[in-house]
């Protein structure tokens, strides 16, 4: 099924659309930032972050796939001798957009679009550790709920004891009864 | 050409003209200069978002 493009169209057609696109894209990749309406920034960023994906690749077929939105071949150097290799370690998520207002005049809000800064290294390798986490939860549900009801029905019975201890008198003992159930409660999950 | 056939009165114009109504702008606090800025947009007074330099002021 054919599906329309996610925002807003822009400009009196298709042809018009594309050319103000890919002119934003050359424009973004000259001078790494640029200010547009909010509306070609949101249009403008699946578009240039699917060409410098095609940078980080890097072959001469991409080459050719990037050079047809952008046609200027200085801008098509520079993506990819310098923008691909600068984002190796992100997957995704390489341009920015910043609301900065809207604009004198026409009143239509304005947006920063920018290219990020490459990750430092500790950040990718806290965010590999991340995942390999997730991978793991993941894998293991089922015992992660047994322990997450035992621990509960151990609580409950905490409380009781607690109580108990508290009526019959001295922080002493309810110490003592705190620390015997956190012990079971080591032990059990 | 259709044209409206009667004057219109002074108070059905009054009446539309009552549902005119200005939105408060969400304003907060901008933690870095302390002045008010519309919410999840660059400071226009400081230049900042989230810390992060956006505009040369």
């Amino acid at each position: 099924m054919l599906t329309p493009t996610k925002g807003p169209r822009l400009g009196g057609g298709p042809a018009h659309e594309r050319l103000m696109l890919a002119n934003l894209a050359t424009a973004l990749f000259e001078h790494g930032r640029i200010t547009t309406t909010e509306a070609k920034a949101k249009r403008l960023r699946p578009l240039a972050e699917r060409l410098i994906t095609f940078a980080k690749r890097g072959d001469l077929h991409a080459r050719r796939r990037a050079m047809t939105v952008v046609r200027d071949k200085s801008v098509i150097h520079t993506l990819f001798t310098e923008i691909g290799p600068r984002f190796e370690n992100r997957q995704g998520g390489y341009t920015r957009i910043t609301k900065i207002g809207p604009r004198k005049g026409d009143n239509a809000p304005m947006a920063v679009i920018e290219l990020c800064e490459p990750l430092a290294e500790q950040t990718v390798a806290e965010a590999t550790a991340a995942t390999k986490r997730a991978a793991k939860e993941k894998s293991a549900p089922a015992v992660v709920e047994q322990s997450v009801a035992l621990e509960q029905a151990v609580d409950e019975s905490v409380v009781d004891e607690l109580v108990v201890a508290e009526t019959d008198g001295g922080e002493v003992e309810s110490s003592a009864v705190e620390e015997s159930a956190t012990d079971e409660t080591n032990e059990k999950s | 050409m259709p044209v409206p056939k009667r004057k219109m009165s002074r108070s059905n114009t009054r009446s539309r003209r009552a549902q005119w109504k200005t939105t408060v702008p969400n304003l907060v606090t901008c933690a870095t200069c302390r002045e008010k800025r519309l919410s999840h947009t660059a400071c226009p007074t400081c230049g900042t978002y989230a810390k992060r330099r956006v505009l040369d002021v």
